[in-house]
């Protein structure tokens, strides 16, 4: 008997200028059973991208296929006329994008869009698939089927535009489902959302799937079988339990090493606190902030409202929060870049003018931002010399050889080849690259450094090895660090301080082994509780919580009273939470938590048994958020 | 959204004022005395001053920019100093001429273009493509004179099909008008699509490197339904925006073309008034030609907003 889907020897290349072929990848083998689900496993540059596009045979511009078979019902697909291929895709196959935002076309409407391969392929006709894509929105339990199909995708949420890209996947019934990467991009909270409806349908639909990721913690949740990838070779594979539980290659353990812990107290290291002085570098006070004109101090939409944060010297302060709780405008905010409406911001104990503008050159020096993508934050065309050379002879007037020198000492601290001065940026590695935009923020001397999202775009390895010279460049320069994420056991192993907002307010902060420890705030405990673990059946358990319950199905909506987690918070006071500002609780020193439980309250509820607590009443009628305008 | 299109609006009311003020003081600026030019050699320090007087040339630029501003709005363009006749009487029949000649080449020249734009953009790299993009190019870097001349030189005088002046006096059959306006029709048809060809093309090519084509042809889509339904239409706004320059170009900036056919447009129309010092006449041209870009711009604006969902259904 043939297996449903067969991948033989297969080898994919790209050719060189002079036209000698570049091996991507080596003859890989391996097979999908009928109700599979098959991880590629791998981080960036192993080819699980490109296999996982072989299965419709398609390759993106400038690779071939010289070798090898990927056969669909013991049929060979590589070697199908053009015509054949394309009934094949979006039919017998079906494929899921790591970015449903950039997959979507913003300017066709999602229902065409979901029912378009149907239609096309004649397996139904319009109505029919229109009938099945509002089946489809039911299962993934999106808001609103029925309307579902006439809005824009600019409309609706990042996490349903996933969940919408599995329908559109699902709607013709492929045989083979392939999904690349189709949670990273999501906030833990809207991963679990995401994962349990695509478990959910891919069970339901009893269709095979290849699940391409680089996240260990996730295929333990979804996988039957793992195959792990390192340049275009298959290093390891079998049953998931087995891979998980028992590695036995040693890239796949090097992988497992990478998975990041469960956040909890003392993950991180004890502070030095030899640097530590009594004025704190940096000191929000009251500060609120947002986008539009300003009047009385209120911006047209406010994003940020009184914030206080205080950042020690030489210590790292992690910024926590689903996207769009304002974590990238507070980090605007110190740097200057969006001035504050209302408050103040100190530096060293003197306060500092809102806009960048007005501020003096050696202020503008001690405050420094490292952004998220290296790619588009280093100059393609000046070397990595010009581009650490520039601040340091701007903010510090070192010129010629001295200047020289210090780029040298830069690359060294950040643990790169001297020789990297006369490269450019596009001769390096994502995470070298990241290193250079570290060192170019460090080149200004600064007090501060606002990293926005740092490791985010990079692999577990690399992102891991970013964090490691982190914590050493803070041991060795005394820089305080602002460290903005939305990973929780990232900032976890990392951070002193953890602020913890939610839609633009401080709900919890403190020292990082109070904050992971209880008592939580609603918030923490969501965050915490939404981090996959390497354990197959953590998802199931975990959906059993309470604070999943009302939790992962809604998302950040920025509130003008009360408390704005009230609609997703388990243990909300139904008249109080969504009327009054939250009271500010101190359970142990410099730890805050905003709510209006009392914290012997919100031990109490901690310490009771984990089950859903039913009969709590919803705050909203399901599919609210999305009706609402905006 | 509404917002958007009148916020447009306005801002094409705020360039109309500016340039009105641009052109007053532009042609202020041009040297030689109104009086001494319309006067003449029968020019006395009495007559030159009543004449000032007469036309409130004596008044402070402020004040003579205000009454010509309100006296244009109250669409009184004031009187030609040539001969005297009103300039709303000289411009309307030029006018029409020109409209006449930009509204049929626009209505052929558009929709020709983006079709070939898109069957270039489908065929990418084949003999189609390769015609086309060698061809537009070679067309856009001819200067129109040149192919004016060319075309006259072979229709007119080798073979002498049609006539080599477009002088239409507005009493000619359809036939007539249609052989006169032929070579200027075929010169400008020439020299806007060229560019709205390239365009076109160039727009869907760039869309089509966007994950969402991907995404189509993952979902087993022809190529041609790929660039009709999912590129097109994310193309939309930057080629309204050529469109419209190209259109405007068609009303303003066609002297050449008018001038080696003879044909009696607006455009000839205001060389001649510089040439004569007629400078109510060149103040009213010069606007009727900044309207048209205006109008035109804020047309291709509302288009392109219109045509982004974004804009059009708010969140």
């Amino acid at each position: 008997m043939s297996e449903l889907f067969e991948i033989d020897n297969l080898q994919i290349q790209a050719r060189k200028e002079d036209g000698t072929p570049i091996p991507i990848v080596k003859g890989v083998s391996f097979k999908v059973k009928a109700g599979q689900v098959v991880a590629l496993i791998g981080e960036s540059g192993s080819g699980k991208s490109t296999i996982s596009l072989a299965t419709m045979a398609y390759c993106r511009p400038g690779l071939e296929f010289p070798g090898g078979e990927v056969r669909l019902h013991g049929k060979d697909v590589l070697s199908m006329e053009p015509q054949d291929q394309r009934n094949l895709r979006g039919n017998n196959v079906a494929y899921l994008a790591q970015s449903a935002a950039a997959t979507f076309n913003p300017a066709i409407t999602i229902g065409e869009q979901v029912t378009e391969a149907a239609v096309l392929h004649g397996v139904l006709t319009q109505d029919e698939a229109d009938k099945r894509a509002v089946a489809l929105y039911h299962a993934l339990e999106l808001p609103e089927p029925a309307r579902l199909g006439r809005r824009y995708p600019h409309q609706v949420s990042g996490g349903q535009l996933q969940r919408l890209m599995a329908a559109m996947a699902l709607v013709s019934g492929p045989d083979l489902l392939v999904l690349d990467e189709p949670t990273t991009a999501l906030d833990v909270t809207t991963q679990i959302e995401v994962l349990k409806a695509f478990k959910k349908v891919i069970r339901e639909e009893g269709s095979a799937a290849i699940y391409v990721t680089h996240d260990l913690a996730v295929v333990a949740q979804v996988a039957d079988h793992i195959v792990v990838l390192y340049s275009g070779e298959i290093q390891e594979q079998g049953p998931v339990d087995l891979i998980i539980n028992n590695p036995t290659h040693p890239y796949t353990k090097r992988l497992m090493a990478a998975v990041k812990p469960t956040p909890k107290a003392g993950m991180g290291e004890d502070l030095d606190q030899q640097h530590s002085r009594v004025v704190p570098n940096i000191e929000v006070k009251n500060m609120t902030a947002g986008y539009g004109g300003i009047v009385n101090g209120k911006p047209a939409i406010t994003v940020l409202r009184d914030i206080n944060v205080k950042i020690k010297n030489s210590h790292v302060v992690g910024v926590i929060g689903e996207s769009g709780c304002g974590k990238s405008t507070l980090a605007r905010v110190i740097a200057g870049l969006l001035p504050a409406a209302k408050g103040e911001i100190f530096l060293d104990g003197k306060q500092l003018q809102a806009d960048l503008k007005n501020r003096m050159s050696e202020e503008l020096q001690k405050v420094q931002f490292v952004y998220q993508m290296a790619d588009t934050a280093l100059n393609p065309r000046q070397l990595i010399g010009e581009i650490l050379g520039r601040p340091i002879e701007f903010y510090r007037g070192i010129k010629g050889a001295a200047r020289r020198e210090e780029v040298a000492a830069l690359l060294r601290l950040v643990e790169l080849p001297v020789e990297f001065e006369s490269r450019y940026p596009s001769e390096l590695s994502g995470g070298q690259k990241q290193r250079v935009n570290l060192a170019r923020a460090l080149a200004a001397n600064p007090e501060v450094v606002l990293c926005d999202e740092v490791t985010s775009a990079l692999d577990s390895i690399v992102s891991s090895n970013i964090i490691i010279l982190l914590k050493k460049l803070r041991d060795k320069t005394g820089v305080s660090f602002v460290f903005i994420s939305h990973d929780l056991s990232t900032v976890g192993s990392f951070a002193d301080e953890i602020v913890v907002l939610y839609a633009g307010r401080v709900v919890e902060q403190g020292p990082v082994d109070e904050v992971l420890a209880p008592p939580y705030h609603p918030y923490t405990r969501l965050l915490i509780s939404s981090v996959p673990e390497l354990r197959v059946g953590w998802l199931e358990d975990t959906m059993q919580k309470r604070e999943m319950a009302v939790g992962i199905a809604r998302g950040v909506e920025i509130t003008d009273s009360g408390c704005p987690f009230f609609n997703r918070c388990p243990i909300a006071i139904d008249g109080t939470c969504d009327v009054d500002t939250a009271p500010i609780r101190e359970p142990s020193p410099e730890h805050y938590i905003a709510c209006h439980r009392t914290i012997e309250e919100i031990a109490e509820i901690e310490a009771a048994p984990q089950q859903v607590l039913h009969g709590f009443e919803v705050a909203a009628p399901e599919g609210d958020k999305a009706a609402k305008p905006h | 959204m509404q917002r958007m299109v009148i916020q447009r609006i306005w801002i094409g009311l705020a360039t109309l004022w500016v340039v009105s003020v641009m052109v007053f003081i532009m042609t202020a600026a041009l040297p030689g005395d109104v009086a001494a030019i319309v006067l003449g050699q029968s020019a006395t320090p009495e007559s030159l001053a009543a004449y000032r007087a007469e036309r409130g040339l004596d008044q402070p630029l402020v004040f003579q920019y205000f009454g010509w501003l309100g006296s244009l709005m109250t669409g009184d363009l004031g009187i030609s100093k040539a001969g005297g006749a009103t300039i709303s009487s000289l411009i309307a029949g030029r006018l029409y001429n020109t409209m006449l000649l930009a509204a049929i080449v626009a209505v052929i020249s558009v929709p020709v273009s983006v079709m070939l734009g898109l069957l270039a953009a489908m065929y990418p790299g084949t003999w189609i493509d390769r015609v086309l993009t060698f061809g537009t190019l070679s067309l856009i870097s001819v200067p129109e004179f040149f192919i004016a001349t060319f075309m006259v030189l072979i229709l007119a005088v080798k073979l002498q099909w049609l006539p080599a002046i477009a002088n239409i006096s507005g009493d000619e059959t359809y036939l007539e008008l249609l052989r006169g306006l032929a070579m200027p029709l075929i010169t400008l048809i020439i020299v806007v699509a060229a560019q709205m060809i390239r365009m076109t093309r160039a727009g869907i090519l760039n869309v089509m490197n966007s994950p969402y084509i991907e995404m189509a042809i993952l979902k087993g889509v022809r190529r041609n339904r790929i660039i009709l339904r999912h590129a097109f239409f994310n193309t939309i706004g930057p080629i309204v925006n050529v469109i419209a320059l190209n259109l405007a170009y068609l009303v303003s900036g066609v002297v050449i073309v008018e001038t080696i056919f003879a044909y009696p447009g607006l455009a000839k129309l205001m060389i001649d008034g510089v040439q004569t010092r007629d400078l109510p006449l060149v103040q009213a041209c010069a606007m009727i030609f900044c309207g048209t870009y205006v109008v035109l711009i804020i047309l291709a604006d509302v288009a392109a907003i219109l045509a982004n969902p974004r804009l059009r259904n708010p969140k």
